[in-house]
């Protein structure tokens, strides 16, 4: 059991690419943190750093009291589960998880009671004499969770473990995992680039876009006060819609077609003429039919997905795509002139410059 | 598409059952020519059906040989054809196997350099660099001795080029899951590349068994003294003869001795060979 704390973390490549761009966060003892974000973010170096598997430019990397920047993978007590499982193909299931024990010397009995013992907990007890040819999806995946557990590591380190899943044992193995950390309680770091899952997982959630880190904290806490454009629009889905306006003299939003958006002037330094784009939650969004109140922002409908438990309204606000996530109880919308409502204080407000987030209180770290 | 039709069936195994009837039957022949005695066959009267003598040839062939031109038992020469072959392909699989694992799991400086130099040696076969290689094998002391007939041929790069191809489609995670196990480079090696190779140094042996096996300029260089004869020379040696009769009840047995360890080695590692590649998955 140890905390893990990364400190200025920078990977260059040989060819001067930078992937990681200086990145710190501390992963309590015990805690479960997702490193989430796009392709070629960044996210995989940075577990591939942790784990040994690349080398550290510059930073410190420290596991427990250690710093590990030097040391090879198997003197940092940690175990990796892989996207594509990387389970050896030519070992039974009991001896693909007993592997890393025979090779620190264990004693054969405690290996035994070990590997027995994880077999229990991932119900892979009828299955240890089984190559890993003989497995589906779902169990290989287990036994790399097994091979990871039987050590008793520090840590572990997952690197998009569910993504060779189909869609319905994503969502079991998220929840397993899920049951599982808790129960061992062993420091996690997990990598995905599926925002449901960092979503579910986290205890503590970094975005990571273009190789910095966009925002730390909670899920929830990521999610109602996102830092910037990047993070608002990746968290959540339907994802956030953003449109351009200025703040005018009345401290609402004028929209480039005339319309006005209200926000709760409460909520952050927005002065006069400020360029800003505004971010809607599509759950947070009402529909009105027809455009009884000119000022209010009008909604051109292009498209209706209807869900079961609710529906989402695919359309246009001026010229910026923008959808709209209805309650099943909701009233469909009928005709094509419809305007939309929202709350002032659920209004999200960002520089258009920069993309940072006027009303969020959280830091940008 | 294949259709079932009576006729749609009939001329493809005519053409097949003659295409088998024109490659066998000079095997027919050597068989059937062994068990006879050296007179029937001389005079010219070839018999079809196998003759009462056949022990008797065999064991005569393989304990004395021909007395005349080869002056050794085939025997004798067979255990130094196997010693040859295997030496070749169990030289060959050791050596390309270790260079290709340098290459593509490890990196140093001039690793391509090294890749292309052993590529290079793909256009220099023994043919092209006889003399210095002979030169080399006599300086060395290696005429008439297994050393001699084996070392030289195995360094080689096809076998290389295969295992590199091999290991390039091994997975990345699978080195990585290995070292977080705490394997280190050799017990990579042993524990995980070597069981995964298996299939590939079973077809190796195959082809490198045969491949020795059949090795004719260079043994014929390098051995002089009687009991250092492959078998391959041996028949060559024993149909060339001067002023005698040809002794072809012994040539034939000994042809038929000189094809069955390649038809074995084809028939045993088949098996293995299918086997793996049933099983193998990466």
């Amino acid at each position: 059991m140890a905390s893990v704390v990364l400190n200025e973390v920078r990977k260059t490549y040989a060819g001067g690419f930078e992937a990681v761009k200086g990145v710190s966060f501390t992963v309590s003892d015990g805690g479960l943190c997702v490193l989430v974000g796009p392709s070629g973010c960044g996210k995989s170096t940075l577990l591939r750093m942790v784990a040994g598997l690349e080398t550290v430019s510059s930073g410190d990397i420290r596991i427990g009291e250690r710093r590990v920047n030097d040391l090879e993978p198997m003197a940092r007590d940690i175990a990796m589960v892989f996207q594509n499982y990387a389970l050896y193909p030519h070992m039974s299931v009991f001896d693909n998880m007993a592997y890393g024990l025979r090779n620190r010397g264990t004693p054969k009995p405690e290996i035994e009671k070990r590997v027995k013992e994880a077999a229990r907990i991932l119900e892979l007890d009828a299955l240890l004499e089984r190559k890993p040819r003989q497995l589906s999806g779902g169990q290989r995946q287990r036994v790399a969770m097994g091979r990871a557990i039987v050590r008793k590591p520090a840590a572990f380190l997952f690197d998009e473990p569910l993504s060779n899943l189909d869609a319905k044992l994503r969502v079991q193995m998220r929840i397993e995992i899920r049951k599982l950390q808790r129960e061992l309680k062993t420091t996690s770091i997990y990598v995905t680039h599926d925002q449901l899952e960092a979503m579910t997982l986290a205890d503590r959630l970094v975005v990571m876009n273009g190789g910095h880190m966009e925002q730390v904290g909670t899920a929830l806490d990521v999610f109602q006060n996102p830092a910037s454009v990047f993070v608002a629009g990746f968290i959540g889905s339907p994802p956030m819609n953003f449109l351009a306006g200025e703040v005018d003299t009345q401290g609402r939003l004028r929209l480039p077609d005339g319309a006005f958006l209200a926000f709760d002037p409460k909520r952050g330094e927005a002065q006069v003429g400020r360029k800003v784009l505004a971010g809607l939650r599509p759950e947070n969004v009402a529909l009105r039919n027809g455009v009884e109140d000119g000022a209010a922002p009008r909604f051109r409908l292009e498209l209706v997905e209807e869900l079961g438990m609710g529906r989402l309204v695919h359309g246009k606000v001026g010229e910026r795509p923008f959808t709209v996530a209805q309650g099943a109880s909701d009233p469909p919308p009928s005709g094509y002139s419809l305007s939309i409502g929202i709350e002032p204080a659920l209004v999200h407000l960002f520089d258009a410059a920069s993309g940072l987030s006027l009303t969020s209180a959280a830091p940008r770290r | 598409m294949v259709e079932h039709r009576r006729f749609g069936n009939f001329l493809p195994h005519l053409v097949l059952l003659i295409g088998v009837a024109i490659v066998a039957f000079p095997v027919y022949m050597a068989v059937i020519a062994s068990t006879h005695d050296n007179a029937v066959i001389a005079n010219g009267q070839m018999p079809l059906t196998p003759g009462t003598l056949g022990f008797e040839n065999y064991w005569h062939t393989l304990t004395a040989g021909t007395g005349r031109t080869t002056r050794a038992p085939v025997g004798g020469m067979m255990l130094n054809s196997f010693v040859m072959a295997v030496g070749i392909a169990l030289g060959k699989i050791a050596i390309s196997i270790i260079s290709a694992y340098a290459i593509v799991f490890f990196s140093f400086p001039f690793r391509m350099t090294a890749f292309w130099i052993i590529f290079v040696t793909l256009m220099l076969p023994v043919e092209v660099r006889i003399y210095p290689t002979y030169k080399i094998a006599s300086d060395l002391h290696l005429l008439d001795s297994y050393a001699g007939l084996t070392l030289p041929l195995i360094a080689s790069a096809t076998a290389t080029l295969l295992f590199r191809q091999f290991f390039m489609t091994v997975p990345k995670e699978l080195v990585e899951a290995s070292k977080i196990d705490g394997a280190g480079p050799l017990r990579f090696f042993k524990d995980t590349l070597l069981p995964l190779s298996l299939t590939n140094i079973a077809a190796l042996f195959v082809i490198l068994f045969i491949y020795g096996w059949n090795q004719y300029l260079w043994p014929l260089l390098i051995t002089t003294r009687d009991d250092m004869q492959t078998i391959v020379i041996g028949i060559k040696k024993i149909i060339d003869v001067h002023d005698a009769l040809t002794e072809w009840n012994v040539a034939m047995a000994t042809a038929v001795l000189a094809m069955l360890p390649p038809v074995l080695v084809v028939i045993t590692m088949q098996r293995l060979f299918v086997k793996g590649l049933i099983e193998t998955e990466k």
